[in-house]
């Protein structure tokens, strides 16, 4: 069973604007530039662009509770054709050398096998961020082979490696699909040692708490995994759930929004920022907007107004110095061990 | 509501430092040091002091160390088991003392 998004519920978060004004309101001590600022990152700056990310659309087969796009079955945005031939061409010229494809469910998109063939045509590394259950879908088995035929990096979805927290998270019957999926996977080597091709897997606390220690739970899930399914992947990536969109729907309506945000205040980390994922991202809409990352995405926080504002005029070098535009919601990429597409970024304050 | 624990004063924890800040320091340093890893991992200390929050039935124990033993990786059914452990070192400690009764008993009886 799929939640509904808050567009299809009406909710008045659905608007952007209402969920920076509530971030806003906010009493929390401290600004996140005022933190910067003690750290010396202020103003903070990319440092260059390493990773393209394409979010292709909101399209999806699942509607998790904590998700920070509003993706769902009921969306209909996706990426027009000519941001794709745009990006592409842009892609080409840059010498970025990472293609970060993201939805919804990015393999929804119609040309998604097309965005993949052309880029690992154009010689750069493509990862594919997967909710596994897709690949359940009849239209859909044979995306594993497709994606393992390409090279493409798996970067999949899965909170727990306990059926009911994964489900309470992203819906019913989603625990067993995604396990199913992973031996998909593993078939044609995906995760297995030497193979080349890259299994990893992303793991988001279900609930309004921080992420454990990124090290120990990947030991843990390699070998409860195992264990209990015979699965094996690469690396886990933990990743705060930051407070925008379904996300601070729940923080809301539990009471937990203003002690999760003074959480992610006070376990601020100043060895978390120069890893930022902003920092070395650029983060493309289905309509060809510019934005610093997925989440500022998700919240219509385009890139800084002296920076190119979409693919269509997007330029690397004034990209790669760009001013990063931040709010209330970043302290959730810089607590504790600190959080990015790729899971931690720095060593632990005090955890 | 009047009650005697309020949530929100487990963020006042410091100002009982207040009145005596050398010892509330050594406190707080010695505190630090407990829960760091050692021969035993900051999770398996979480669960730990989880347990003992419930023996000692402190409220505010209990909140924070659910939600320090979720933040190191802790499952909702450790966390349970945790407190199965506390509970049954309650208990069995009732009960051991049934024999100081048992003792008693016989002293008493004929």
């Amino acid at each position: 069973m799929a939640f509904p998004t808050l567009l299809n519920t009406r909710s008045p978060l659905a608007d952007s604007a209402i969920q920076r004004a509530t971030l806003a309101a906010l009493p929390l001590g401290q600004t996140f530039d005022e933190c910067l600022e003690a750290a010396g990152h202020s103003p903070l700056r990319a440092t260059g662009v390493s990773v393209l990310q394409l979010n292709v659309g909101k399209r999806c087969n699942q509607a998790c509770h904590h998700c920070h796009v509003d993706a769902g079955p009921d969306r209909t945005e996706v990426m027009r054709d000519d941001v794709i031939e745009e990006a592409l061409r842009f892609l080409e010229h840059s010498g970025i050398p990472t293609v970060d494809i993201t939805g919804g469910a990015p393999e929804l998109h119609p040309r998604f096998r097309e965005i993949v063939v052309r880029a690992r045509a154009a010689g750069r590394h493509v990862m594919d961020r997967c909710n596994l259950t897709i690949t359940r879908l009849p239209n859909y088995a044979d995306l594993p082979e497709f994606l393992a035929e390409h090279r493409v990096e798996v970067v999949a979805s899965l909170p727990s490696f306990a059926a009911r927290q994964t489900d309470a998270q992203r819906g019913a019957g989603v625990f067993e699909g995604s396990i199913a999926a992973l031996r998909h996977f593993n078939t044609l080597g995906y995760g297995v040692d030497g193979s080349g091709l890259m299994l990893n897997l992303v793991t988001n606390p279900v609930g309004a708490f921080l992420p454990g220690p990124q090290h120990a739970l990947e030991a843990d899930w390699k070998r409860e995994l195992a264990r209990r399914y015979g699965i094996v992947f690469n690396r886990l990536y933990t990743i705060t759930n930051m407070p925008i969109s379904r996300y601070l729907e729940f923080l809301i309506t539990s009471g937990n929004l203003q002690a999760y945000m003074d959480r992610l205040v006070t376990a601020f980390n100043p060895a978390a920022v120069e890893g930022l994922m902003c920092r070395y991202t650029l983060s493309v809409g289905w309509d060809g907007r510019l934005y610093d990352c997925d989440f500022n995405q998700m919240i219509d926080l385009t890139t800084a107004p002296d920076a190119p504002q979409t693919i269509f005029d997007a330029n690397v070098s004034t990209l790669s110095t760009r001013r990063i535009v931040i709010g209330p919601h970043c302290f959730g990429c810089t607590a504790g061990a600190g959080s990015s597409c790729g899971g931690t970024t720095a060593n632990p304050k005090s955890r | 509501m009047e009650t005697y624990y309020h949530p929100k004063d487990l963020a006042r924890f410091g100002e009982i430092g207040k009145e005596a800040p050398e010892l509330w320091q050594k406190f707080s340093e010695w505190y630090a040091a407990v829960f760091k890893e050692g021969a035993l991992s900051e999770r398996e200390k979480a669960l730990i002091a989880l347990a003992v929050a419930h023996t000692v039935q402190c409220p505010y124990c209990i909140d924070a160390y659910t939600t320090t033993s979720l933040e190191k990786g802790a499952t909702p059914e450790q966390m349970t088991e945790a407190v199965h452990v506390a509970a049954a070192i309650r208990g069995g400690s009732s009960l051991v003392h049934g024999v100081q009764m048992r003792n008693h008993v016989d002293k008493l009886s004929m």
